[in-house]
């Protein structure tokens, strides 16, 4: 299992690497002069020029990325932004926390909610609760998440002024943004957990855990769960992604100074710097996480646990 | 061959049949086709049946809530809401479908590649996808339209990007079961062109997931496009756009929230008919669930 962990996170170096090298390439197309970023457009042409060939902008293009890779990956010297001059690391160590705990917590609201919608709704399959879920997880899937945050918006903090619109502070400060990022992830986790459980529940182990006279509450969440929830991992997975992106959004519209502001005022301004080393870190961040994800397959499924651990001996095709 | 052939389509024919069959007895997913196809409507005919122009501006009418002669009020130009969403749905809808339809040319190009020739092409292929995958969705499409540069192609080149590697990973995992099948085994032996088993054996065989993920996809598309015009990519103003309007909408957030309301309510209802489309065909491709 060490040696399948430790091979995983030596694969996220090309990982990490392609995606700078990606990133990179794009951004040499952009139309984006870093001279009349940085002077301002008042700037002399000849100042342009001496400032160019001092951030070495007129190298060759595999100079630049040479020199990008090294600076990132070896010295972790992210450089400046072009914009607000500001050290690049220290504004991402600044932001980075507050992304990762809104995040997270996000997911943590919608796997807790969720996952027992989904189990309800399938534990009365076809009577009202089961329709009543998943028309409510039809609605939260097909509702953008920009919206319903400015509709919450509209609703607490501008009818009702309950909590406040925008920017951070203590926890009333997250409690719609919270909102507003969960609804897609429980309608989604809710609409998977009810199809996994529902070709469990079928399953003749079922009806003998029933039969042996196991209560029915242990019957569902040991014997049915238990064996629904590797697809329901896998969406868990899919929706971080979605949610990292997601939230990018939700921070915009609360102002709430994380990696998706940084990003996203830094694309308008065009500045690239900090779009190339933002998206590296989430893209890390990302792997990270699915990482998490293939190795929560192994603790649910001891038969993805045994064939992780054989890839180790023996190359497994399409592994 | 020739009959082969014929007996091949005639197949394919009625299984298409059985499909919408299956699908027509599904009453939710019916509703959402309706749905989908009014909307459709509705939003060709905008210049036909908008009351106003999606420019002309009222100033003797600025940020009123819905009345008779603005059924969805106007905003604080004084523009008609009602015609600027239908104008709108015009780029949303067909943001959505475009790119689509793009991302899933372009995935079935690759992942047929990868599914056809296996071994080290396939491995290669996957890896990339990899890289390109650990990119978060939204994230992508942002940094793709930063190079780009705004505007409606462009949005559309930005966003198909991000639905590659779902489509050609559905595609080759098909292919693969598919590949071993004797019929493959058949059209080579005859000496066709990979091109041709590529083309009119493996992939009308392996097809459907892909068309299930496309139908969910548009949906994903539109939400993703109006996301990128919310944060001022995308679509660019004066040009109406769902997501660019309810941005706009947040100044008067305070004074007139009727502003936000009706563009999200749009691509809301687009998108419920699109997943509920989704889900019916994908219940009725679905042997196990056929009545």
């Amino acid at each position: 299992m060490i040696r399948y962990i430790i091979r995983r996170l030596l694969w996220m170096i090309p990982v990490a690497l392609g995606v700078a090298v990606i990133v990179f390439t794009l951004m040499t197309f952009c139309p984006s002069d870093a001279a009349e970023i940085i002077l301002g457009s008042n700037a002399t042409e000849e100042d342009k020029e001496i400032l160019r060939d001092s951030m070495g902008l007129n190298d060759p293009f595999f100079v630049r990325l040479g020199d990008f890779l090294t600076d990132t990956f070896i010295r972790f010297d992210f450089g400046k932004s072009w914009v607000t001059k500001a050290d690049i690391k220290t504004s991402i160590l600044e932001r980075m926390p507050r992304t990762f705990v809104l995040t997270v917590s996000t997911l943590a609201i919608s796997v807790l909610v969720g996952i027992p919608l989904g189990i309800i709704a399938a534990i009365n399959q076809g009577k009202l609760g089961d329709n009543m879920c998943m028309a409510f997880a039809l609605a939260g899937i097909s509702i953008p998440n920009f919206w319903l945050a400015l509709l919450l918006v509209i609703l607490f903090s501008v009818k009702l002024k309950l909590l406040p619109p925008m920017g951070i502070g203590g926890l009333e400060y997250y409690i719609l943004p919270a909102i507003a990022g969960c609804t897609n992830g429980i309608a989604s986790l809710a609409r998977q957990t009810r199809s996994s459980m529902l070709e469990v529940i079928r399953s003749d182990y079922i009806t003998t855990a029933r039969a042996k006279g196991v209560k029915e509450f242990d019957v569902i969440t040991k014997h049915a769960l238990k064996n629904a929830l590797i697809p329901i991992i896998t969406v868990v997975g899919t929706h971080f992604g979605r949610l990292l992106g997601g939230m990018m959004i939700i921070e915009t519209i609360f102002s709430i100074p994380g990696m998706g502001t940084l990003i996203i005022t830094a694309v308008n301004t065009r500045d690239l710097p900090v779009v190339q080393v933002g998206s590296i870190i989430l893209a890390i961040v990302f792997s990270f996480c699915m990482l998490i994800v293939d190795l929560l397959y192994a603790a649910v499924d001891p038969r993805i646990k045994a064939q992780y651990e054989s890839m180790g001996k023996r190359r497994v095709k399409h592994g | 061959m020739a009959e082969k052939k014929s007996r091949g389509k005639g197949s394919g024919n009625s299984e298409f049949k059985t499909i919408l069959k299956q699908l027509s007895y599904n009453k939710l997913a019916m509703l959402g086709a309706i749905i989908f196809v009014l909307e459709l409507l509705l939003v060709l005919l905008a210049p036909v049946i908008s009351p106003y122009n999606y420019e002309e501006m009222d100033t003797t009418a600025i940020r009123q809530t819905s009345s008779a002669e603005h059924l969805f009020g106007t905003d604080d130009l004084g523009r008609d809401i009602l015609s600027r969403v239908l104008y709108a749905g015009r780029y949303s809808i067909t943001m959505g479908i475009f790119s689509t339809l793009l991302a899933a040319a372009l995935g079935m190009v690759i992942g047929s590649i990868a599914g056809y020739f296996g071994g080290w092409v396939d491995n290669v292929i996957m890896r990339f996808l990899d890289i390109i995958q650990s990119l978060p969705g939204l994230l992508l499409s942002i940094v793709l339209s930063a190079v780009l540069g705004p505007g409606y192609i462009n949005t559309i080149l930005a966003l198909s990007v991000n639905g590659i590697p779902g489509q050609a990973r559905l595609l080759r995992a098909e292919m693969l079961k598919v590949r071993g099948n004797e019929y493959i085994e058949a059209s080579q032996s005859i000496n066709c062109t990979k091109l041709r088993v590529i083309a009119s054996h493996m992939i009308p065989n392996s097809i459907s997931p892909m068309i299930v993920q496309a139908t969910m996809g548009v949906a994903n598309m539109i939400i993703m496009a109006s996301s990128l015009s919310f944060i001022g990519l995308g679509v660019q103003p004066p040009a109406p756009e769902w997501g660019a309007m309810l941005s706009y909408s947040r100044e008067f957030i305070r004074s007139s929230p009727h502003m936000a309301i009706f563009p999200g309510l749009a691509i809301a209802l687009t998108v419920l008919s699109l997943n509920l489309m989704g889900d019916g065909l994908r219940d009725a491709l679905d042997p196990k669930l056929r009545r």
